[in-house]
């Protein structure tokens, strides 16, 4: 019975108002989330005794890092779905996710340049991470170029989720080879084999700018995917409906 | 098994009939290298110092430049479809595709590899460990491209488009295949990476004919 009521959902026309009922609610847990986790972050958190004050910009550049490549990991996940099931749901859940992921990937890139001009002296340095982020980048870039050169969407779907795939397979020996290639970049902070190496408090600023993140993430996807069910079924009955 | 070497022969005569076309890409290759000396100055110290990268990127450009003419020709007067129709693997014909891409794109960019090296101040055993690099990393190079290839196949901007997906994909070959000569250069072992990339290209091959042909099924619709 749980099998029909969730593939109900796999159809556009039962999922827009679904996805309506449920943006207010992220964008409420994005905000509440967001600003406790920039009170701890500005007020509660110390100062660190290497850093200065300069480091408080981790609770944007962690959270945005983690988004962006945890986002391409969800959006190859649905672009396998679509092309497994041919579900149309899918190939626009991809397609509204990548926006998303190609702004984390640059917010990424452009706070680490601002954390390192003060603390390595330097805007840009080719190491590891920041390597890897980039590629990251590209591959959004990529993905979203492929689509939009796509007239028919349903081809663009098929093609873009094969590229996603080949990405995914492609991350780990894109990241592995640039680790070994050059690194630099600071121990990764949060590990999760050994106990953080920060204040607790610091930590708790982190997981609640990765949780705002993460509901903004989910509410701009879903803006994004009713947006795209619109364009796409504008033919059909149910969205003259739903426009009225 | 024949059907692949039967896609080689076809499209290794077809190029023969119109010679021009490989021959282009491979002095593209050579004017791209020859143009960094110009660029960066004649020391020999740092040329010798920047060759490996150098010929890698040249190589990578090269092979790019052919990508875009793999299946063009074929979707156009519809032998791909025919292909894709016919009793035998269309995954086996596309991958005989792939073999003569490597065979009219990288092989002779391996061959040319040494002579380019010598106007960099290469030694003889750096040439060879170029050489052997370049060996394992072309075929790679022809097997990614081909899913980029096979993706932006009758796509407005296809050229351009292609080269966005598929160079940042080409990351690990690079790396690779230049830090073999690197490694060498230092006096280091470049057995790990030569390992590296034969396991890469180990990869490719498995997967890289088999994404390529579900690509070519979804532009065929």
């Amino acid at each position: 019975m749980n099998l029909i009521q969730w593939f109900r959902f796999a159809s556009p026309q039962s999922f827009y108002p679904l996805a309506g009922r449920m943006i207010p609610w992220f964008w409420t847990l994005a905000a509440l989330f967001g600003i406790a986790g920039l009170w701890v972050a500005f007020f509660v958190a110390p100062t660190d005794a290497q850093q200065g004050e300069g480091y408080r910009i981790i609770f944007v550049h962690v959270p945005a890092s983690w988004m962006s490549m945890f986002i391409y990991m969800v959006m190859a996940f649905w672009a396998g779905l679509g092309l497994a099931l041919g579900t149309r749901l899918s190939g626009m859940m991809a397609q509204a996710l990548a926006p998303t992921g190609a702004l984390m990937a640059a917010l990424s890139l452009w706070t680490g340049a601002l954390w390192g001009k003060p603390m390595w002296g330097t805007w840009w340095v080719w190491d590891a991470r920041l390597t890897s982020e980039l590629i990251l980048f590209f591959l959004y870039i990529g993905f979203i170029a492929l689509q939009s050169a796509i007239d028919d969407p349903r081809r663009a779907d098929k093609a873009g989720a094969i590229l996603a795939l080949v990405g995914v397979v492609n991350i780990p020996i894109i990241y592995f080879s640039v680790k070994w290639w050059n690194t630099l970049h600071q121990g990764s902070t949060i590990n999760l084999t050994r106990a953080p190496s920060m204040a607790q408090t610091m930590l708790l600023g982190m997981l609640l700018m990765a949780l705002a993140f993460w509901m903004y993430s989910i509410a701009v996807a879903l803006t994004r995917a009713r947006a795209i069910m619109l364009e796409r079924e504008r033919h059909t009955e149910w969205v003259k409906h739903a426009v009225d | 098994m024949s059907a692949f070497l039967a896609s080689i022969r076809r499209d290794l005569l077809l190029a023969l009939r119109r010679r021009s076309e490989v021959i282009t890409s491979l002095f593209f290759f050579v004017i791209v290298v020859s143009l960094f000396p110009l660029g960066i100055g004649p020391e020999p110290a740092l040329l010798k110092k920047v060759a490996p990268g150098v010929l890698w990127v040249a190589a990578l450009l090269a092979t790019l430049l052919g990508l875009p003419r793999l299946f063009a020709a074929d979707h156009i007067d519809g032998t791909l479809e025919q292909m894709a129709l016919s009793p035998s693997s269309f995954g086996l014909l596309v991958a005989g595709k792939i073999a003569a891409h490597w065979l009219l794109c990288g092989l002779p960019l391996v061959l040319l590899a040494p002579l380019l090296g010598l106007q960099f101040g290469l030694d003889a055993p750096a040439l060879g460990v170029l050489m052997l690099a370049l060996l394992l990393g072309t075929p790679l190079l022809s097997l990614i491209g081909a899913i980029g290839a096979a993706l932006t196949l009758g796509v407005r901007g296809g050229g351009v488009l292609l080269a966005l997906l598929v160079l940042p994909l080409y990351i690990p070959a690079l790396i690779f295949g230049a830090g073999a000569a690197e490694a060498h250069g230092a006096g280091l072992d470049a057995g790990g990476h030569f390992a590296l990339l034969a396991a890469l290209l180990a990869l490719a091959v498995f997967f890289a004919p088999w994404a390529t042909t579900a690509a070519l099924k979804v532009a065929l619709e």
